[in-house]
């Protein structure tokens, strides 16, 4: 199946997944990013780049905080944003998925910013809609969440700059994480020589091997020497479906604590996609402490959300 | 069957395969009166009122598919009866076996009744019901299988709904067993595959869809076999698709259970890779797995493990694939690809066509119980249901010219080889691809 994401000129036309996407590309988006980083701090907080093209928030699946920082990307590039909660409009009124993309895309957008409860829905999206509409993929099932990849990397060269030196170690239910997922391509394709994945069997999905990453069941062991710890949101509902026992074991076992931080390197950073369970995946000295960079992460992600668009529909 | 009267009929020059004989030579085939009149020689009194020059073409017993969903009654939506038996001799199918996953269910006779009396005023293929196990298929109450028999069931099956309670199962099993009726059962665990929807593998977590493990095939493959050890009841295990599970089919199979196999065409073929981003097409159940697999898929053809290919075909309507991977509908359209398909499976492992035509003539109709009175095949006298297929032209898949009204396949656009180009049920040319039809190759000179 051909490559949706980029054009025959080597030019990204959506953002669905990292999986495929070249290292080069990858920098370039970071690169790009890192410009857009001081337009926060200015007086006036935007630049022109996206003016007069529309971007559309379909939140198929309710996220207020994901897609408030594409909101807040879109604003800063002058783009016009409509937001739709579609959970709570057409879909239940029984419209399908590509009914209502031809409906939305008939208004003219330049930009459909997707999160949808289905794996590879905005891939779907991306092969339907006519050319000159960019689909950005904002978290779909189990499989990607491109942009929590990118602002993952962008901070993970922020802290360490060079990729090619580092142990990183992803924590916690990779199973149903799409942002394992997109990390892992993100860390292998740019070059990290060991990726770890802890976690407990139930929560680990078979042929993690073959997405070149190593396993390990015992945190202490997992985080031995890291450079950089990304703790994975642990959803309640997980207690159920004989998956997990409790949020107290789970805690006492796979909880990042500053003891099994100790276990990592002394200069290790600690990540969290958010938003996180405090006593449950990781505990408040951590997430609070100084190793954490959770809420430059939040900071970052403005700045690729802005980059990504701004590669996509700027003129 | 219809009015129009069987015709009298003589192909020239035709490699004639007949599996049931093991007869594989160039020879003349003649047909009168519905019935095989001789191969060889026609009586020197024999005028037929048509002859065909079959040069480079194959002429074989019409094949005979395992697994069709007709889709009547209940979901005319996405086929009919006529449409999908048009599909089927358009395939060199002339006898289909149909699970009885129908809404309602086929478990009473009087449905079948209705279903055999559809086809005969078709007259296209032959048609052969499977009764359900269950009423409704929901696992819980025996159906009325002597009846059903009586009816023209050949076979039991909960098509793709597993009985979730073993005491059911095994009481199904019992009384099946009572009457000497076969249960058609897929190996499905109800729980181990639970919400699913592609194998459990390496594509399925980068892809992040929930996985079908292997597991789902052989815990219900091990509870089958010690329900057969203990019950005595015949069994035809319907799609396998592991390795693990192949590996087991042939150790029982070793031990002497009474057991047959098959599986589906497409899974000779592509795998979970061929998925690549999300590709609907390829949702089926059971799900494409992996290479591994479908290598021991392809060496349990060749050592009898399987027992037969079927085209497990399902017609979907069209808005149920243009979804994401996990609410898109599992299957894909077969009976027009039956053929072709296992015919690039034959060249790809080196398996004379005679081999193959068994897998797709002989073996199916022996475990339907089908086989038509003391004579079968092209023997003198057995009922004329041929196929006549050019087993070199290319053609490419064109989803829009199928005959099927279920349109979805992965092979569209895709270049196969070899096509039925005439089928005759009971004497009588149900199809013959138009001669104008670019697929048609012109004859090289002899």
């Amino acid at each position: 199946m051909k490559n949706l994401q980029v054009g025959e000129d080597g030019k990204l036309k959506h953002l669905l997944t990292l999986e495929g996407l070249s290292r080069e590309m990858i920098h370039r988006i970071l690169d790009n990013a890192a410009s857009f980083l001081n337009v926060s701090d200015r007086d006036v907080k935007k630049v022109p780049l996206l003016r007069g093209r529309s971007v559309f928030n379909l939140f198929f699946e309710n996220s207020t905080r994901t897609r408030t920082t594409f909101e807040i990307a879109a604003t800063r590039l002058s783009a016009d944003i409509v937001n739709l909660n579609i959970t709570t409009s057409s879909a239940s009124k029984g419209e399908s998925l590509l009914d209502t993309i031809d409906n939305l895309a008939a208004m003219a957008a330049d930009i459909f910013v997707v999160r949808h409860g289905q794996s590879g829905a905005p891939h779907l999206i991306a092969s339907h809609v006519q050319d000159g509409l960019h689909v950005i993929n904002a978290g779909d099932g189990r499989h990607a969440h491109p942009t929590q990849g990118l602002l993952d990397m962008y901070t993970i060269r922020h802290f360490k700059g060079d990729f090619t030196q580092l142990r990183v170690a992803i924590v916690g239910d990779v199973l149903h994480s799409r942002v394992a997922r997109s990390d892992i391509h993100a860390l292998t394709t740019l070059g990290v020589p060991e990726v770890r994945v802890i976690g407990p069997l139930t929560l680990l999905p078979g042929g993690l091997d073959q997405m070149g990453v190593s396993v390990y069941t015992d945190m202490k062991k997992g985080l031995k020497d890291v450079d950089v710890v990304i703790m994975l949101r642990l959803q309640n509902e997980r207690m159920r479906g004989a998956l997990l026992p409790s949020p107290q074991e789970y805690f006492k076992t796979y909880g990042l604590t500053a003891e099994k931080l100790a276990v990592a390197r002394p200069d290790a950073i600690v990540m969290h996609p958010g938003p996180m369970n405090r006593g449950v995946e990781i505990d408040s000295s951590v997430a609070d402490g100084a190793q954490s960079v959770i809420l430059k992460q939040v900071t970052f992600g403005i700045a690729v959300r802005m980059a990504v668009m701004s590669m996509l529909a700027a003129s | 069957m219809k009015d129009d009267p069987e015709m009298s009929l003589s192909i020239t020059g035709a490699r004639v395969i007949d599996p049931y004989r093991g007869f594989d030579a160039i020879e003349e085939v003649h047909v009168h009166g519905g019935r095989i009149l001789a191969v060889g020689h026609a009586p020197t009194d024999f005028e037929p009122e048509r002859r065909i020059d079959g040069r480079g073409l194959v002429v074989a017993p019409g094949l005979v598919d395992l697994a069709a969903r007709l889709r009547e009654p209940g979901f005319e939506y996405k086929a009919t009866l006529e449409s999908e038996m048009h599909a089927a001799v358009a395939g060199g199918i002339t006898s289909l076996v149909c699970p009885p996953d129908t809404d309602p269910p086929l478990d009473e006779p009087g449905l079948i009744e209705m279903l055999k009396h559809r086809a005969r005023s078709l007259a296209l293929t032959n048609l052969y019901p499977l009764g359900a196990l269950t009423m409704g298929l929901a696992g819980e109450d025996l159906t009325e299988m002597a009846e059903l028999s009586e009816a023209g069931c050949v076979g039991f099956s909960q098509a793709s709904k597993p009985i979730v309670d073993t005491q059911v199962l095994l009481r199904a099993m019992l009384y099946a067993n009572t009457h000497g009726f076969t249960a058609w059962l897929q190996p499905q665990d109800p729980f181990l595959g639970r919400g699913g929807v592609a194998h459990n593998g390496a594509v399925a977590t980068r892809l992040g869809l929930p996985g079908i493990p292997v597991l789902t095939e052989t815990v219900a493959l091990h509870t089958i076999f010690e329900l057969m050890r203990s019950t005595g009841c015949r069994v035809h295990l319907c799609r396998l698709s592991s390795a693990a599970g192949i590996e087991l089919v042939r150790q029982a199979k070793a031990a002497g259970l009474p057991l047959t196999a098959d599986v589906a065409v497409h899974h000779l073929h592509l795998i979970d890779v061929d998925i690549g981003y999300f590709d609907t097409h390829c949702r089926v159940d059971p799900p494409f797995r992996s290479q591994r697999d479908r290598d021991a898929i392809r060496a349990g053809l060749l050592d009898g493990t399987i027992d037969a290919i079927c085209s497990d075909h399902t017609p979907v309507a069209e808005d149920a694939k243009l979804l994401p991977f996990g609410e898109a509908e599992p299957g894909t359209t077969g009976l027009e690809l039956l053929l072709p398909l296992a015919l690039k499976w034959a060249a790809e492992e080196g398996v004379g066509l005679a081999k193959a035509l068994a897998l797709l003539t002989t073996a199916p109709a022996r475990i339907a119980g089908i086989e038509a009175g003391e004579v079968s095949g092209l023997a003198p006298g057995a009922v004329a249901d041929l196929c006549v297929f050019d087993p070199e032209v290319p053609w490419v898949v064109d989803d829009d010219s199928l005959l099927s009204q279920g349109k979805d396949t992965p092979y569209h656009g895709r270049e196969l080889v070899g096509r039925a180009l005439m089928t005759v049920v009971g004497g009588r040319v149900v199809y013959e691809r138009a001669a104008g039809d670019p697929r048609r190759r012109p004859r090289r000179p002899a």
